[in-house]
């Protein structure tokens, strides 16, 4: 049956691993992988017989010895009786505070920098253009500096709260700005405060529901249900009902001055602050930029088509404009988070206790385990900046543009 | 011979492990340059003056042993290390010695594979507090904001302090002792530990030194003296007879006033010729010539007079002598025999 016979078998010769294009590349890439592994070997080798001629080892026992040092932000148990390795765990837990806390306000900054930049308004363009430059082009390790020193200077200290004429005071007896942060109220859970939170998070999804069913019902029949007054209704009808019907279960401790300082509360410690705004407000000038290139991408011919549809401006930047912008913002949005992330590392110019402050820091000096702990960082920031970038790349792939 | 060394990025993160393991000495030597480990800033002991010329108390141990080493008391590269970079800075050989207010413990002698040569200030950790705050007691400072510089002893001590006594307190950790000054008269932290003698000199530089008071507590031993990196012993005795050589020269009364009268011809205190080289051949014992420990002596004066001129009662910093006088004054400053 077959017409064609097998092409003739040519012997393999040594010299096609050269000569023959078909294999070309592979003989390169395994001389290159080699050529990498003894490379790293040498390095490996190099490193364990310097220390070994210093007297050292490579071990990781310190671990599981009491750390001995106390840390002020703490959001698991922790006291100077705990490992080494909570203390690194607590600051792991600070570094990704800081870094989702500075990637959500970056984006809120740099999404309106970057639409506002392209404002008909010329005050408004300008306005937005100088702040781009002047975040973009100040080192961050600058800012963090000068909104710590600026708090620190300028807000009063907790004993000023005090006496019968105090110097300052509180802001409606719930919220103390010092110079050791800002203390706010803080929720206290109740009995029975699982159903409110509960009932809450069910009153998100129906929000969702019925905007969904909204949706189809005015692509199906072309009816139109207002959107925003019942998702309100939704949102919080449900939840105020339940938590009177509990008898009010959450309630709000209130920050106090105690002793030397405000007491009950959340105290969100000035570093926190300085760290978290100084990173956002640096990297929304680079998101701003990423915003205005990607609508700027956007042929304006979509715009005209838009509007000559009928559309009102808001509903062509929401429905038109951005779905398509977004495609182009994305990637680069990735690294910027990336690098809010990494610039957290910075913590300790301000004294903030992430994993550079605890492992990094404190427990490398005190242990004088160097080697083990740079290699737990990197390790540690590594998984940290492929895991960002694998949920982005999840999310750019929702919403490219789908190819059928 | 060096071996080359070359970690990656590991070098980037500041440890180029077994740079020299030997002849720290053949080292200095050829560079003509001793390079010694100091503070960042802290008068009195380690600071350079208006003409960006560094002295103080430690600056002096690393002048003698310059003195000692290279005839010249200017030959020195002082590197400014914090409590954080200090033991990396001496272990990967970025500096030959360091003389910077460091605790000698147990571990750093051992695990860190460091040398204490000796005690050039034998001190405890105190508390300073503004006299407005009307704290009389380390024990009254529960919840308090506590200053504190991270990758000392100190850090440890309060830990412990605290538990200890069983009060809480808010650690605001700090990297050098100009951060914490700064913290502390801002009023960000309600007191600042460290060091006692640290203290004693931080409060010498406020505008006001009056308004602040350092506790009575004294909250744990802190024998604080220059370091040279384990396993080079050569180098460890040199640093070490310099040192002594300035402790015993006030034992014995050679001053830099009459350093040169003693030296000029052996005298009637044989332990005097031999340290000042007129008698014996202790110099060559450690590598040197037998002028050494007149040069280091001539370079500052004795103990005595560096103690004195830099942190004395006369000067701003204050310090009584105390635990740090002669042995023979009620001290435990105590030179071995030069024999
Ligand atoms: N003795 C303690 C503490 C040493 C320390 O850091 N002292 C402070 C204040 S006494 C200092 O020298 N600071 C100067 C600087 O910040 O460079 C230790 O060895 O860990």
């Amino acid at each position: 049956m077959t017409t064609m016979t097998d092409p003739p078998k040519a012997s393999f010769q040594l010299s096609m691993l050269i000569y023959d294009t078909r294999y070309r590349s592979y003989t390169f890439q395994f001389i290159a992988l080699v050529l990498l592994m003894l490379l790293l070997g040498y390095l490996g080798a190099n490193l364990v017989s310097n220390l070994a001629a210093q007297g050292q080892n490579i071990s990781f026992d310190f671990l599981s010895s009491p750390a001995n040092y106390d840390i002020n932000q703490r959001p698991i148990e922790y006291d100077s009786q705990s490992s080494h390795l909570r203390a690194s765990v607590v600051g792991v837990i600070n570094t990704l505070i800081v870094a989702f806390l500075g990637c959500a306000t970056a984006t809120v900054f740099g999404v309106t920098a970057g639409v506002l930049r392209l404002s008909p308004n010329w005050l408004v363009r300008k306005l937005m253009a100088f702040y781009v430059e002047i975040f973009r082009n100040i080192p961050v390790l600058i800012w963090i500096l000068i909104i710590f020193t600026v708090m620190t200077a300028v807000m009063p200290a907790p004993n000023q709260f005090r006496g019968e004429n105090p110097d300052a005071s509180m802001l409606f007896d719930a919220f103390a700005f010092t110079n050791r942060g800002v203390y706010v109220p803080a929720p206290v859970w109740g009995p029975g405060s699982l159903v409110v939170v509960l009932t809450f998070l069910a009153s998100v999804i129906g929000v969702f529901a019925y905007r969904r069913y909204a949706t189809k019902l005015l692509y199906d029949t072309g009816r139109l249900l207002p959107m925003g007054w019942p998702s309100l209704v939704i949102l919080f009808v449900p939840t105020v009902l339940i938590y009177f019907v509990l008898g009010q279960p959450i309630s709000l401790a209130y920050p106090a001055l105690k002793g030397f300082n405000f007491d009950g509360g959340l105290h969100i410690r000035g570093s926190l602050i300085a760290l978290w705004f100084a990173l956002a407000i640096y990297t929304g000038a680079f998101i701003a930029e990423n915003v205005r290139a990607g609508i700027q991408a956007v042929s304006k011919g979509q715009t005209e088509a838009a509007a000559s549809l009928g559309l009102r401006p808001k509903r062509i930047m929401n429905l038109v404009i951005l779905p398509q912008a977004l495609r182009v913002i994305i990637p680069p949005l990735i690294s910027q988070y990336l690098n809010l992330t990494k610039n957290s590392s910075l913590a300790i110019a301000v004294g903030y206790m992430d994993v550079t402050g605890t492992l990094g820091g404190i427990t490398l000096n005190q242990t004088g385990r160097a080697i083990e702990c740079v290699l737990m960082l990197m390790l540690f920031y590594l998984t940290i900046s492929l895991a960002i970038s694998a949920i982005m790349n999840v999310y750019n792939n929702s919403i490219k543009l789908k190819e059928r | 011979m060096k071996k080359t060394v070359f970690l990656g990025a590991l070098t980037v993160a500041g440890l180029a492990a077994g740079a020299s393991a030997a002849a720290t000495l053949d080292d200095v030597k050829a560079r003509g340059k001793l390079n010694c480990g100091v503070t960042t800033g802290l008068v009195g002991f380690a600071a350079p003056d208006a003409n960006g010329v560094w002295e103080g108390f430690d600056v002096a141990v690393c002048r003698a042993v310059a003195a000692a080493v290279l005839g010249d008391g200017n030959a020195v590269e002082f590197v400014p290390t914090t409590g954080k970079t200090r033991f990396t800075a001496l272990a990967s050989g970025e500096i030959d010695m360091l003389a910077r207010n460091t605790t000698w413990t147990f571990s750093r002698d051992t695990d860190l594979k460091f040398d204490f040569v000796g005690v050039n200030y034998y001190d405890g950790q105190g508390f300073l507090v503004p006299k407005s705050l009307g704290v009389s007691s380390a024990k009254e400072l529960d919840g308090a904001t506590v200053c504190i510089q991270t990758g000392t002893t100190t850090e440890l001590n309060l830990a412990d302090f605290f538990r200890a006594n069983n009060i809480s307190y808010e650690p605001v950790p700090i990297e050098t002792n100009a951060e914490g000054q700064q913290q502390y008269l801002a009023g960000a932290c309600d007191t600042y530990t460290t060091d006692a003698s640290g203290l004693a000199s931080t409060r010498a530089a406020f505008e006001n030194p009056t308004d602040h008071v350092i506790l009575p507590e004294i909250i744990s031993k802190e024998p604080l003296g220059p370091l040279v990196r384990h396993g080079d012993n050569d180098w460890g005795d040199i640093v070490r007879w310099t040192f002594y050589a300035l402790v015993a020269a006030e034992e014995m009364g050679i001053t830099s006033a009459n350093i040169g009268e003693l030296s000029a011809a052996p005298g009637a205190n044989p332990e005097i010729n031999r340290i000042l080289g007129t008698e014996g051949e202790l110099g060559a014992m450690i590598g040197l010539d037998n002028e050494w420990a007149k040069r280091a002596i001539s370079v500052g004066g004795n103990y005595g007079e560096i103690f004195e001129k830099n942190i004395g009662e006369k000067t701003p910093i204050g310090l009584a002598r105390g635990l740090n006088a002669q042995w023979t004054q009620g001290g435990i400053m105590y030179a071995p025999p030069f024999r």
